[in-house]
């Protein structure tokens, strides 16, 4: 691929103390896991943003990623989704680690995976509708009438239909990042990474996200990875939680624990305290 | 390519003519196997060659009025007047026809390139592309590049025209050479030769300009601010590999 996928200096890679931990080799796995992150570090120049995560997304369950404003939540998403390649660690998506893999290969990754980005990302020269049936025309052999019935039923069942002509600009925020949304979830991926999908939605267009999360949850069984800061939101739909904080994975586990964790960080994320650990 | 960035000149050079030699590869294995949407290079084409024409009608219009003007005087004054045609024909089509349009096209073309893709890149709609595994290059760069390389010489014909008839026209009003004085001139002066060579500058430019603008466009950090400024490093690096490939063709070509 061309875009060099980050301006890595590889000569500042990680302190001498980590780079045993980087280097070490990746261990596959259990089936029942369908991304494993191990020991990943990735640094944009010679700022560190992540350093030493680790996390793990169970098969068919949505783990919800929480974390400050820069703290490297999208990164993680693009770890996944192998837009960026870590300096360190390594990264298992349905039991093979992508770490390293041409991008040829790449690609047959994420053919199954869906990405809603946190900016919508439309196409900004397509209609909504074309940029729903995208996905479909590039990997599936489907025929120009299933598609244009998959992508009516998904831009209906997020409320889309009536702007399914529009382009891009004539669209409010919060509608095209549903139809990101729609366009991540068409291809009816095993793994979806959705970038704050609620963030900037009117509570009813939140709660209509959220059940659509369940939705696929239950139908698709697919394994979802979502960033999400809200906390309502995240107990809605979490079956586990990661907190991410100075580019580590400090805590993770089932959502109902989560609420009870005596860590002060995770106690002053979840209050909205200013008071506490965490540096302002 | 000029602006300091800390590492040393000879390093970021080489990284960046890499960087244009991995882009042109990348787009190459697309297009040798015909894996790219006529229909894409020819809105590309549209926009990014044909709604140039009336830049390029104006700039190399001047350009012939302006050579035959300065030719004519002197001309007259030492009684060769038949070398009026034929010198406006000879810059034009070896040299200033293929590079004047390389040039104004890097300014419209190139620019319009490296800023929509720039924002592209901003608004995450090139990892969009990645993100369902489709190829950047495939989607964005090669119908660019290939409008661009076909489409610079067919401008530049349209600018050698204009600018010979344009001589032409300004030898008329100066001193009313006939026109068969002028065009005997112009055909004693070029052959067919010339014409074709530099229009296989022009494809070269086209090739420059398309690549630069689509690498910078690609390399856009930041927001608003990050997009001009790679269009205008796009539009300068063009514009300086033009002058030094120009150079560097008529050298091997017109030796
Ligand atoms: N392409 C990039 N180049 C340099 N720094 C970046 C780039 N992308 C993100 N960063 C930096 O990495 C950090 C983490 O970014 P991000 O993952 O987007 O955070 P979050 O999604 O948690 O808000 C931020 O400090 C950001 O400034
Ligand atoms: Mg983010």
């Amino acid at each position: 691929m061309v875009l060099r996928s980050d301006d890595v200096d590889t000569s500042v890679m990680v302190s001498s103390a980590d780079r045993e931990t980087a280097a070490a080799p990746g261990i596959p796995p259990p089936e029942d896991v369908a991304m494993s992150m191990q020991h990943a570090y990735l640094l944009y120049g010679k700022k560190t943003v992540l350093s030493d995560c680790s996390l793990d997304c169970k098969r068919g369950e949505v783990t919800c990623v929480i974390g400050l404003s820069g703290a490297g939540k999208s990164t993680i998403l693009r770890l996944i989704n192998g837009l960026r390649r870590p300096q360190g660690g390594h990264i298992y998506v349905n039991g093979s680690d992508i770490v390293g893999l041409p991008e040829r290969d790449l690609i047959e990754v994420r053919k199954k995976m869906g990405f809603a980005f946190q900016g919508a990302a439309l196409f900004d020269s397509l209609t909504v509708t074309e940029n729903v049936s995208y996905p479909l025309y590039e990997h599936t052999k489907l025929s120009p009438d299933e598609i244009e019935k998959r992508v009516d039923d998904t831009l209906e069942s997020l409320g889309l239909s009536d702007v399914a002509d529009r382009l891009p600009a004539e669209l409010s925020g919060g509608m095209q990042k549903r139809v990101g949304f729609a366009r991540a979830i068409v291809n009816e991926p095993e793994i979806i990474l959705f970038d704050e999908p609620t963030t900037g939605l009117d509570p009813i267009m939140t709660n209509v996200i959220t059940d659509t999360i369940r939705t696929i949850q239950s139908k698709l069984h697919a394994t979802s990875v979502v960033v999400m800061h809200d906390m309502p939101s995240v107990y809605a739909i979490a079956d586990n939680i990661a907190m991410l904080f100075e580019g580590t994975i400090i805590a993770s586990g089932p959502a109902k624990d989560f609420r009870r964790s005596q860590n002060p960080i995770i106690q002053q994320f979840l209050q909205g305290s200013e008071v506490g650990p965490i540096p302002l | 390519m000029i602006a300091a960035r800390g590492r040393p000149f000879p390093l970021r050079f080489f990284e960046y003519a890499g960087g244009l030699v991995e882009l042109l590869e990348d787009s190459l294995r697309y297009i040798l196997t015909l894996r790219f949407r006529p229909s894409q290079v020819l809105s590309q084409a549209y926009f990014l060659i044909v709604q140039s024409l009336p830049i390029i009608v104006l700039t190399s219009g001047f350009t012939g009025l302006v050579i035959s003007l300065e030719t004519v005087a002197q001309a007259v004054a030492y009684g060769f007047s038949n070398l009026i045609g034929g010198s406006v024909a000879y810059g034009t089509v070896r040299e200033l026809g293929p590079m004047l349009t390389a040039i104004v096209f890097a300014g419209r073309a190139g620019a319009a390139i490296t800023a929509q893709l720039g924002s592209m890149v901003v608004t995450e709609q090139i990892e969009a592309y990645q993100s369902m595994g489709s190829s950047p290059t495939k989607v964005l760069v090669v119908p660019r590049l290939l409008a661009c390389v076909i489409g610079l010489p067919m401008l530049t014909i349209f600018a050698d025209i204009i600018a010979v008839y344009g001589g032409y026209y300004m030898a008329w009003l100066q001193v009313h050479l006939s026109s068969h004085a002028y065009w005997n001139s112009v055909q004693n002066f070029i052959g067919f030769d010339d014409f074709a060579k530099g229009l296989f500058k022009a494809a070269v430019f086209g090739l420059i300009v398309a690549l630069v603008a689509c690498y910078e466009g690609f390399r856009t950090q930041g927001g608003a601010e990050g997009v001009g400024r790679v269009t205008t490093q796009a539009v300068v690096t063009s514009i300086i590999l033009i002058f030094a490939f120009n150079f560097a063709l008529s050298f091997v070509l017109f030796r």
